[in-house]
Parts: C-alpha cells; sequence; structure tokens
C-alpha cells in the first residue's frame, strides 16, 4: 500500500532519478574531477539558482509535465464539474441501470441509475480531499517526531526512532481496518456520518503514514548537523533553535517535500483500499473506492462502472508519483546534503 | 554470528510487546463495551458473554487486563468465534497456510521480474530498456491491487473464461488434475500482488545496484579484465542485492495489506479475507487474533530479513 | 603471454612500452559533449617511471582510465592513439582489450578503503586475475596470492588470506590491491594517486615498496599524482600538466632544476619544502609565481608578531576527551577512544601553533575540544584567564566570539542555501554586534580584506572555487573579531598554488589584527612554513613539543623523527637521502574501560623544547633515523 522508494525510505535513494532526466550518471561521476575545475580556483560559471533553477530542471522531467497537466484537469474537474454537470449523485433513474456511456451518461450509469460522472465528480473531491489532509497530517507529526530525534542527543532520539521503527512494522491495512471498526460510530455522533468518517480516516491515515517522513527528516538532521557549516554556525554562537531554523531545515527541506507529495498518492490508495473493502466510507458518499466495491459484483455486465473509478485513481495516482520524481530531480532531494 | 542473532532476537521481542500494547491500547480505548453488541446478538448465548467478559477482565486495572489478555494471546488462547462458532485459533491456523502460499509465490514471482530487470536497467542506465522498466515500475505501483485484481478478472475470466476468479480450497479432483486447478486458480491473486511487488522491487534492485556500479572496486574488477557479466554477476549484483533485503522486509507490512485485498477480490479463503468477513460481521475476538497474527508475520519476517542480511554482509558479524 | 622481459634501459628509450599521442578524452553532460583532455602525448618505456602530475582538474586521471579504456562508453569518447607494444588500444575490440587488463596492464587506485569489494575474501580477489590470465584452478591461484602477500609484506599472510577486507588498515588494504595488481606480473602499472589517501610514514612504506617491486619485476609504471614531493621521490621522467595538456615533459631532475614552462615553475614555487625554512625565526609567506609569464613575487617578510611576556591567549591544561565505544548485546560501554589525553599547551597573541600528527592522533579532537564542539571529559582550557570548559550555554555563546574555526573543507562549510553576504554578516548578527545595515558594510569591508570583491555579497557558495570559499570562511570567522581561530586542516583540501595563496593570506590577517593561530595539520612541510611553535600529537597526547626551529631542526622523540623521515621532498637530488620507514602500523587509541593513562615525564631539550619521555616500544627494531 505505501511504497518506501517512492517515500524516500530508500537507504540509497541517489539513483532513484528519472532516466529522462538525468544525464549518464556515471559519465558525470567520471568527468566530475575534470569538471569541477576545470581551471584551478577560478570560480564555476554562475549558475541559475533558486526558484528558477527548480523549474528548469523539474521541466526536463517531461512526464512530471504531463503530470502537473493532467493532475490540473482532474482537480479542475472535481472543483467545477458540479457546475457542469449538474446531476445529482442520488439522483436514481431505474429505467437507466447499468446503462454503458451514452450522451446523457458519459459514463454510464450504476445498478440504481444514478449517473456515474455525477458520482465520481463528488467522490474525487472527498479522495482528493483525503489525500491531502492526511499527508498534512502525516508531514507534521513526522517533521516533529524526525527532528525531535535528528537533534537529540541523548536518549530521546533511540526511543523515538524505535516507536518509528515499531509503527513502521505494524499491518497497516488491518491496524486502518481495526481502528475504523472499532471508532467508526463514535466518531459519527461528534461530527455526524459524513464529517466523522471524514475526520477518522484522515487522522488514521496520516497517523498511519507519518514513519517514512520522520525517518526521512532524522537522516537529513543526522547528517546535516554534523556538516561544517553547522558547526562552523554553532561556533559563532548560534542557538540550537538558530541552526535548526535558519541552516538545518531549509536544507532538509527538498526531501520533504517530495516524501509528502508522494504522501498524498498514497492517502488516496489507502482511502480507496477502504472504501473498496467496504470498511471506508458509506454508500451515499460515492469515493471512487466505494464506487469500485459497489461495481465489484456486476463486472460481467458493467464493466464500465468499474473502469472509470479505477482509471481515476489510478491516473491520480500515477500523475502524483510522477511529479514527486520530478520534484525529486528538480530539487536535488535525492542527494542527501 | 550467534551474537548477532541472539541480539536480533532480543530487538525482535520489544516489537511484538511493543505491537500487543499498541492493539491492546486501540482496544481498551474503544469507546463502550467491545461486547455490548453481543446482548443483541442471538447467534450468542449469554454465558458465553459472561465468559467472555471475566475472561477479558473487564473491570480489572488496566495493565493486568493487558498482562492476561497477553498470556490469553501467546498461549494460543484467542478465544470463541461468535460467527462460525469454532475455536479461533483453528479457525486461524486452517487458514494461514493459504495465505503463505499466495503471499509466498507472488513474492517469489515478484524477486524473479525484480532481480533481473533491475540489474539489467541498472548496468545500463539511461538506456531503452532501463526507461521502459522505470515507466513500468511507476505505472505498476500506482495501480492499486484491486484495479489490477478487477482488470484481470475482467479480461481472463469474464471475457477470456481462461481462469476461475473465484478461489476454492477443496477442489474436488485427484492427482495431477488437482494440481492444475490449484495452480489455475492461484494464478491472478499471485500475478496482481507480485506484479505490484515486483514494480517496487524493481527500483530499488536498480537504485542500489547504481549505487554499487560506480564504486571504485568495480573499477578494480574491470581492471583486471574481467568481462563484463562476470563483473555484474560477482562484483556488483551481490552487493547491490544486500540492501534490498532490508527493503523487501520492510514492505512486508504493505504485502499483507495487498494479500487482505487480493484475498477479497478473488474470495481467497485466508486469514485476510477472514478478518474483512470477522469486521462486517462483528466477530471482534476474530478480528483482534487475525491482526495479532499479521503482526507477528511482520515481525518474523523482519527477523528473517535481519539474519540474512547478516549472514550476506561480512561486515556484520563485528559490527 | 611472455613474463618478465628484461630489456636494457636504453632500448627500452628507443621503443617505448606505452606511447600515447595526441589523447582527447570528452564526457557527456546534459547531452553536450565536453572535451576534458585535449590532445595529449606521453611515452614511458619498459622499466621506467613516467609521472603524470597536476593539480585537480588537470586531466591526469582521465587520461590514465582513457588508457585503460575504462571510461563508460555511451558517455566518453576517447580519440587519439595509444600504442601499446605497438598496438592501438584504442582500436582493439573488448575482448582483446579484456586480455590486456590485469595482464600485462594493471592499475592501482587512490581510494584503498574502497577499491576491495567488501564481500569477497582478500585471498579471492588476488587469485581472480591469476584464474582469468593464467587459467589457474583456485587451489593454485590462492598459494600464488599467499606469495604474493608476502612480497607486498602483509604479515601472517596465509591465515590472513580468507579475511575480508574490512579487517585491514589502509595502509595494508593499499598494499592488498598492489599485490592484486602484481598478480600477472604486468608490464606496465598504472598508479593513480595511490598514496593520496594515506598517512605520511604509510605513503614513504608505499613508495618504497613499489620502487622495490618495480625493480624486481622490472616494470613499467605511469604514477598519477598532484604532490610535487612524490614526484622527485620516484619518476625518471615528469609530465605536467594542466587543464587537460601536457605543458611540460621532461626528465624529472631537469624540471626540478629549470623548468621550462611559467606553469610548471609557479607550481614548483608554490610547493612547500621541508627544510626550506632552516635559519628563519618567523613563519614565512610563500613567493607566487604567476603561471602566464614566469614572474615571480617574492614577498617582503612579515613584522613580528609574538609580543613575549604577555599572558597567553589560551591556556590548555589537561585536557582530555574520550568517545565510549559501544557493543554487545545491550550496547554496553566496551571500551574507550582516549582521543585526547592530558593534552597541555599555551598560546599567545599573534602566535601560531601547529598540531601535527597522523590521523587518528587527535590533532583534529583537540582543536574542536578548545572550542567544546566536543565536550572534553577533563581538563581545562583558559581563554583569557578564564576557563571555557565551565560556562553556562549562554555564557559559553557569547565567548565563541572570540574563538572561531575554520574547517577543512571549504565546500561544506559554507550553508548551500545562504548568499555569501549573509553567512558573512549571520555571526554578527548572531552576536548582536551591530545593526543590519553596519553587518552590511562590514561583510563588504570583509570581502575585499580577504581578497574577494563586496559586490560578491550576493551570489552563493556554489558560485565560488575551492580557494575563493575558503577565503570566504576566513572572512566570515574575522566577523566577530576573534582573540583565537583555530585552523583544522584548513588548507589541506585546497591544490597547492591556491594553498600557498590561502597560507600567506592567513599569515597576513595574523600580522594586521594579532590572531592567534591553532595550526591542525598534518602536512609537515606546510608547518614549517607557517607556525611559530609546533606540538606532535600521537595516539592523543602530545610527544614532542617546542620553538619551529628546534622542534624541525632537532627532532627528539623517535615518533617526531619518524615524521620527518617520511616526508616525501620535492627535489630529486636528494632522492634516496630519506631513510628507510619501519613498517610499523599506527596503533589505535582504543583502551579497556579499566585502562589508567600511565604518568608522563617530560624533559625540557631547550628552552621551550619538550619531549615526552619514551618507552620500550619506540626502541629501535626497524630503521628510523634523523632527517
Amino acid at each position: 500500500m505505501r511504497d518506501p522508494a517512492v517515500l524516500g525510505l530508500d537507504p540509497t535513494p541517489a539513483a532513484m532519478g528519472s532516466p529522462l532526466v538525468a544525464e549518464g550518471t556515471a559519465a558525470l561521476v567520471a568527468a566530475a574531477p575534470a569538471l569541477a575545475a576545470a581551471v584551478p580556483d577560478a570560480a564555476p560559471a554562475r549558475r541559475r539558482s533558486g526558484p528558477h533553477e527548480v523549474w528548469h530542471r523539474f521541466s526536463r522531467h517531461r512526464l512530471a509535465l504531463v503530470s502537473v497537466v493532467v493532475l490540473a484537469m482532474l482537480v479542475l474537474g472535481v472543483l467545477l464539474g458540479p457546475l457542469l454537470w449538474p446531476i445529482a449523485i442520488d439522483d436514481i433513474d431505474f429505467s437507466a441501470m447499468l446503462q454503458g456511456p451514452s450522451a446523457a451518461h458519459p459514463f454510464g450509469t450504476d445498478d440504481l441509475g444514478q449517473d456515474i460522472l455525477a458520482r465520481m465528480i463528488s467522490g474525487g473531491r472527498i479522495s482528493l480531499a483525503v489525500g491531502v489532509s492526511a499527508m498534512l497530517v502525516a508531514t507534521v507529526v513526522g517533521l516533529t517526531v524526525g527532528s525531535l530525534a535528528g537533534m537529540s542527543r541523548g536518549a530521546l532520539g533511540p526511543v523515538l526512532m524505535w516507536v518509528t521503527d515499531l509503527f513502521l512494522a505494524l499491518p497497516q491495512l488491518p491496524l486502518l481496518l481495526l481502528l475504523i471498526y472499532l471508532f467508526r460510530d463514535t466518531l459519527k455522533r461528534i461530527f455526524g456520518v459524513e464529517g466523522g468518517v471524514f475526520v477518522m480516516i484522515v487522522l488514521v491515515i496520516g497517523g498511519l503514514g507519518w514513519m517514512p517522513v520522520a525517518r526521512l527528516v532524522r537522516a537529513q538532521f543526522l547528517s546535516l548537523r554534523e556538516k561544517e557549516f553547522v558547526e562552523a554556525a554553532r561556533s559563532q554562537g548560534a542557538t540550537t533553535f538558530h541552526l535548526v531554523l535558519h541552516h538545518i531545515l531549509p536544507n532538509a527541506l527538498g526531501p520533504v517535500i517530495v516524501a509528502g507529495t508522494i504522501e498524498v498518492s498514497s492517502a488516496i490508495i489507502a482511502e480507496s483500499t477502504l472504501s473498496f473493502l467496504g470498511l471506508g466510507f458509506p454508500p451515499d458518499i460515492p469515493t471512487w473506492g466505494r464506487i469500485l466495491f459497489d461495481a465489484k459484483d456486476h463486472l460481467d455486465v458493467a464493466p464500465h462502472w468499474a473502469l472509470f473509478p479505477g482509471a481515476a485513481i489510478f491516473l491520480t495516482v500515477l500523475s502524483i508519483n510522477f511529479i514527486g520524481d520530478g520534484l525529486r530531480d528538480a530539487l536535488d532531494a535525492r542527494r542527501v546534503v | 554470528m550467534g551474537a548477532y542473532l541472539l541480539r536480533r532476537l532480543l530487538v525482535a521481542v520489544p516489537s511484538l510487546l511493543g505491537i500487543s500494547l499498541i492493539l491492546f491500547t486501540i482496544l481498551a480505548l474503544a469507546p463502550g463495551d467491545p461486547f455490548g453488541d453481543m446482548a443483541s446478538n442471538p447467534n450468542i448465548p449469554p454465558e458465553v458473554r459472561l465468559a467472555l467478559r471475566a475472561k477479558f477482565g473487564l473491570d480489572d486495572p488496566v495493565l493486568f487486563r493487558y498482562w492476561h489478555w497477553l498470556v490469553a494471546m501467546v498461549r494460543g488462547d484467542w478465544g470463541f468465534s461468535f460467527q462460525s462458532r469454532t475455536d479461533v485459533a483453528r479457525l486461524i491456523l486452517d487458514r494461514v497456510p493459504t495465505t503463505l502460499f499466495v503471499v509466498g509465490s507472488s513474492q517469489v514471482l515478484a524477486l524473479l521480474i525484480a532481480v533481473p530487470v533491475g540489474i539489467a536497467a541498472a548496468v545500463r542506465p539511461y538506456s531503452l530498456l532501463d526507461k521502459l522498466a522505470n515507466t513500468l515500475a511507476f505505472a505498476g505501483f500506482s495501480l492499486p491491487t484491486f484495479f489490477t485484481g478487477i482488470l484481470f478478472i475482467l479480461v481472463f475470466s469474464i471475457n477470456l473464461h481462461w481462469l476461475p476468479f473465484v478461489y476454492d480450497a477443496d477442489i474436488q479432483a485427484t492427482g495431477l488434475a488437482w494440481y492444475w486447478e490449484h495452480v489455475r486458480q492461484a494464478i491472478m491473486p499471485v500475478c496482481v500482488l507480485g506484479f505490484f511487488q515486483a514494480a517496487s522491487y524493481t527500483r530499488y534492485v536498480r537504485s542500489a545496484v547504481l549505487d554499487v556500479a560506480r564504486l571504485d572496486y568495480v573499477t578494480t574488477a574491470r581492471a583486471k579484465g574481467l568481462a563484463e557479466g562476470t563483473v555484474t554477476r560477482r562484483h556488483i549484483a551481490r552487493n547491490g542485492l544486500i540492501p534490498v533485503v532490508t527493503l523487501v522486509a520492510l514492505q512486508m507490512p504493505a504485502v499483507f495489506g495487498g494479500a487482505i485485498v487480493t484475498e477479497q477480490i478473488f474470495r481467497v479463503p485466508g486469514i485476510g479475507a477472514l478478518l474483512i468477513n470477522a469486521m462486517l460481521a462483528n466477530d471482534t475476538p476474530v478480528v483482534m487474533a487475525v491482526t495479532f497474527v499479521f503482526a507477528c508475520l511482520v515481525v518474523l519476517f523482519n527477523l528473517i530479513a535481519d539474519l540474512l542480511y547478516g549472514w550476506l554482509d561480512p561486515r556484520i558479524s563485528f559490527g | 603471454m611472455p613474463t618478465a622481459v628484461s630489456a636494457p634501459v636504453s632500448a627500452a628509450v628507443s621503443t617505448p612500452l606505452l606511447e600515447v599521442e595526441n589523447l582527447t578524452t570528452a564526457f557527456r553532460r546534459d547531452g553536450a559533449w565536453r572535451e576534458v583532455v585535449h590532445g595529449v602525448s606521453f611515452t614511458v618505456g619498459a622499466r621506467e617511471t613516467v609521472a603524470l602530475v597536476g593539480e585537480s582538474g588537470s586531466g591526469k586521471s582521465v587520461s590514465a582510465l582513457a588508457v585503460m579504456r575504462l571510461h563508460p562508453r555511451q558517455a566518453s569518447r576517447v580519440g587519439g592513439r595509444v600504442l601499446f607494444e605497438g598496438r592501438d588500444l584504442l582500436a582493439l575490440p573488448e575482448p582483446a582489450m579484456r586480455g590486456l587488463r590485469g595482464d600485462a596492464i594493471a592499475m592501482v587506485f587512490q581510494e584503498p578503503m574502497t577499491s576491495l569489494n567488501p564481500v569477497l575474501t582478500i585471498g579471492f580477489q588476488i587469485a581472480e586475475g591469476l584464474m582469468l590470465h593464467r587459467g589457474l584452478g583456485r587451489e593454485a591461484a590462492e598459494a600464488e596470492a599467499v606469495r604474493l602477500l608476502d612480497r607486498v609484506r602483509i604479515p601472517a599472510a596465509r591465515s590472513r588470506l580468507h579475511d575480508h577486507p574490512h579487517r585491514f588498515s589502509g595502509g595494508m588494504r593499499q598494499r592488498v590491491v598492489i599485490a592484486m595488481a602484481l598478480a600477472c606480473r604486468p608490464k606496465l602499472l598504472i598508479a593513480d594517486e595511490p598514496t593520496t589517501a594515506l598517512d605520511v610514514t604509510v605513503q614513504a612504506q608505499i613508495l618504497d615498496l613499489l620502487k622495490e617491486l618495480q625493480d624486481q619485476e622490472g616494470m613499467a609504471v605511469l604514477f598519477i599524482t598532484h604532490d610535487m614531493g612524490v614526484v622527485a621521490e620516484i619518476a625518471d621522467r615528469t609530465v605536467v600538466m594542466r587543464h587537460g595538456r601536457a605543458v611540460e615533459a621532461g626528465d624529472t631532475a631537469e624540471i626540478f632544476r629549470g623548468a621550462h614552462h611559467p606553469y610548471t615553475r609557479a607550481l614548483l614555487s608554490s610547493v612547500p619544502k621541508l627544510g626550506s625554512m632552516a635559519g628563519e625565526t618567523r613563519p614565512l609567506r610563500f613567493p607566487i609565481v604567476s603561471a602566464t609569464t614566469g614572474a615571480v613575487d617574492v614577498p617582503p617578510g612579515l613584522p613580528d608578531t609574538v609580543t613575549p611576556g604577555q599572558r597567553p591567549v589560551l591556556e590548555v591544561s589537561g585536557l582530555t576527551t574520550r568517545f565510549d565505544i559501544r557493543g554487545g548485546l545491550l550496547g554496553k560501554v566496551r571500551g574507550c577512544v582516549h582521543a585526547v589525553e592530558g593534552v597541555s599547551f599555551t598560546l599567545g597573541a599573534g602566535e601560531t601553533l601547529a598540531l601535527v600528527g597522523e590521523s587518528g592522533c587527535g590533532k583534529s579532537t583537540t582543536g574542536r575540544s578548545v572550542l567544546r564542539l566536543i565536550e572534553p571529559a577533563a581538563g581545562s582550557v583558559l581563554l583569557d584567564g578564564e576557563d571555557v570548559l565551565t560556562l553556562g550555554p549562554a555564557a559559553l555563546r557569547e565567548r565563541r566570539k572570540r574563538m572561531q574555526m575554520i574547517f577543512q573543507d571549504p565546500f561544506a562549510s559554507l550553508d548551500p542555501r545562504m548568499s555569501v553576504g549573509a553567512a558573512i554578516a549571520e555571526p554578527i548578527l548572531l552576536n548582536r554586534l551591530g545593526t543590519r545595515a553596519e553587518a552590511r558594510a562590514r561583510t563588504a569591508d570583509l570581502l575585499q580584506r580577504v581578497g574577494l570583491t563586496p559586490d560578491m555579497a550576493s551570489r552563493f557558495p556554489h558560485e565560488f572555487s575551492g580557494g575563493q570559499r575558503q577565503r570566504i570562511c576566513i572572512a566570515r570567522a574575522l566577523a566577530v573579531r576573534p582573540r583565537l581561530i583555530v585552523a583544522d586542516e584548513s588548507v589541506s583540501a585546497l591544490d597547492v598554488s591556491v594553498k600557498a595563496q590561502v597560507v600567506n593570506l592567513m599569515l597576513e590577517l595574523q600580522a594586521e589584527f594579532g590572531l592567534a593561530f591553532l595550526f591542525i595539520s598534518h602536512d609537515m612541510a606546510v608547518v614549517e612554513r607557517v607556525s611559530h611553535r609546533v606540538a606532535v600529537m600521537y595516539l592523543g597526547e602530545i610527544v614532542e613539543m617546542g620553538p619551529r626551529a628546534a622542534v624541525f631542526g632537532d627532532p627528539q622523540h623517535p615518533y617526531t623523527r619518524r615524521l620527518l623521515a617520511a616526508v616525501p621532498v620535492p627535489d630529486p637530488a636528494r632522492r634516496g637521502a630519506r631513510h628507510k620507514v619501519s613498517a610499523d602500523e599506527i596503533r589505535n587509541p582504543i583502551r579497556a574501560l579499566d585502562y589508567v593513562p600511565p604518568v608522563r615525564q617530560y624533559r625540557e631539550v631547550s628552552p621551550g623544547h619538550v619531549v615526552q619521555a619514551w618507552g620500550e616500544e619506540w626502541e629501535p627494531k626497524g630503521t628510523s633515523a634523523a632527517a
């Protein structure tokens, strides 16, 4: 469900780039000593820096660029869709049951004659909202745990990492299911049906997704805090807080951004999985996974019913993953500074 | 090596305790009486409910309850399933082999794909093969297993009628036919899970091997006049695959997650499907026990990976 | 394939073993081809040693790899001709080339720590080439490997055959790598900076070994190095490279005596020569020779910066720093690294005290302990009479502005995401020494003072060269007007010509601001140039300390003598004057928990020159003599 490679858990992240962007790494390695200072002690040519450079490198990852367009269209579609396609999601029409795609129903209808396009627009908002919110939860928790563990020189660091590893070893899907199974009713009472399930799913997915971020942040901190520029600042009288805020965090942020991006896609998959197993959102909230769950018993007569939401999940996740890959190149995030 | 083995075991035990504590905490924090709705369940005799209440010692102090629960779990005394009216332990043990068979075969399949493809991509980085493998890998782990499963059923069962889409644990056949039926029905679940894992493993293998491929000792090996194939096999692959062991172990929770989904889609009678059914039927003892078994399996595979790592890397035993 | 060709040296000159003609090498980067070696030609005769020397980026290593055709084929282009025994290697089909590699031509790389495969035994790695080229069986090959290990003087070779590389020290690994290269008795050995990563005494051992093996085997050596001392020590002929071109080639002695090309002259003049300071009392700047015109600029002597009789800026006594070693089942403390053990010294304003020693001797840890970047276990560090070790965090931060540090790696010591101006202004703002506007003005001032221009303040570190970055680090250290600067290998990573300029800058700043330098270095020749006093460290302790002239001119402790004897002298005329260095390994400072450090006795040889009394372990069993 979660892919450590994409999340940056990989102990050897250096080689994870897209082939379309980086040129022969072996050549770079071989040529590095030669190119680094072709003129001894003459300054290297002035390079673009800052946002320009980041965009320049990102834009060379063609699949990432395409993905930005695809994702933008998906997001715009679910946000503006209801304006353009104002059919109610619970508009039952028994005369048009299990119909394939047509002009009236571009994505066809389900077993109650409900319009699948309308349901997917509505469900997509929830799927994307869950993805982004769960990412925020995971990133905040991961950043906190990771930076505490990374700066601690006492017992706190090892203890936090033990907890992190413990959470990593948890069977996540069973646990997700268990939590939802046990707490569903309480939260429904507090936040209402829709809100309750939403809050719970976000908290549970985010709460089980922070570990890769924490490990990544800790690794960055451990490496950065021993760097000579950090030591230099320390020897100039900087407080630990100043070091973290001005020297360590800014240099550690690239990989965290990448991990956060990928976290969105794993959260979307996690939510769809729960809904697909019938334990996520209830039937009246048609997230993409839920639509698939409803469709899976009618595959023989209405394959379109499953194909459209499945393709939507695939496209969303794929484009987010490619964007993450592009960001990895652009932010040079595979290099632990 | 002995000390290393012991050390890894000592690390595994607290992990299991930690996981059990988390499970128990979730159970203890769960609102109300987890056995409350059993009162209205006609399937449960009142005396069973009382016995359960007593066994879980719902009125005892929390630590006490944890201890009793843990002892019961360790002793295999996992309670009684309301739904199927059998011992939970019996129920789970019957189904574990099926899950292990599906998961095991899919892992073998995943590694059989990922190792050669990953190595081939890494020794010729940025070649056509590498680009193709990378793009396919991206597509592979962006496809959720439940969607791949549905696609497989659509194509191979519904359209082509090649494979059955319901897994049958009691095949009424003998001899070769029995084996053939088993293989036929296992193909789709194993492939769905295997392809998904293969996608991420390919990227691990590629990146790990690529890191090794530019090290000095590889150039040294070339300078000895070894052929490219020998260099790859003897000097690159062996070293590159060591970190992959850890990464595969880290994937175990995800693998079991995927197993739940595939078992559900193909109705494979494993413990994953048992978990979902128990949840839908509010069968709490089964839910708790299956989750615990999954946790044990993950810890077990991590331990195996650690030992494998120690065996593969000569530097470990002195670390 | 015939082994050991015994051709007379004179004949070798007429028909060279290796002829490189108009070699070019280009790499593809970002889709564009960039040539880094532009038409280099040189020859290597049989049994001859040719040094390919140059600074970083000169293309020397690239050329060597091109001869072996070890550059990745897709991303590199090699042009010209490389004739080996008359055959053009560049035109050879790959299988034929493979047959030569490791057999007729072998190679030794720079990093002994990474050039052995960690998961294979050293025996197998040596035997591998023999099985391939000689068709030996595993057993015969390993028997031969034992013989080779004996030849490179690995003690107890037979019992170590099945050990993995991690059980060997750096020097021992380099011996294994050499054994591997010699396995098939190559006619040509290409050694790419084989001693650069090693300590100076180990370097001396390896150079001796290479020389000896070359004589016995009758092979030719192409030696790639940046170190003129090493060149003078071993090379018959020398090819000087710069910017991918060979600027000068000739007999080594002649090049050192009277180089023609201005660059060679500039290079040679910036090489510190051990012993060149005899008769001088104060530190001396390097003469700077223009690399284009050859004009020599000998800087005038500096004023005396040391005022005797004043209270020292820094008084260190009994400084001890230890690191725990954990191990076993529960990660208990098993032992301690006694990194610094009872170190005492003083340092006055305007004075430079050099801490010298080899890797692991505790010199860097001493520097960091003084600044409390590492917490020492015991001792006292008085800065202007106040003990730094007992200060609370806030007071320590306040005092730190009086002591600053310059690090070894100028690339790592600047925050890549902070402009150079912001980096220099940071300490001013942190210590509230001025407003933002004042900090900006002072930054401009400092940039100018270290030889850069104020408009560079808005640029980022990656836009500067190594030498410029080190200047920026110096400016940053000066921003808080410190009294003491700890310079930890600050010029070690720089190319020789840049090194000379940065050393000159440091000496000028010392004269201008009366700075006290704690100059930590492994480079004896640079130390001789810059320091007033020298302290030699070994296994965490100071074994000898005194005025520079006394320590270098009249070394007392056996370790000091050994260290000085090992330094290669960049003067071919004095080749062989260097004495054999014993094959002792540097011991490690790991001790058991109950270890009680012995009480050391020091003896004063001459005013200010003290030597630790040494025990039997230093009594000569091999060879070691005064320089």
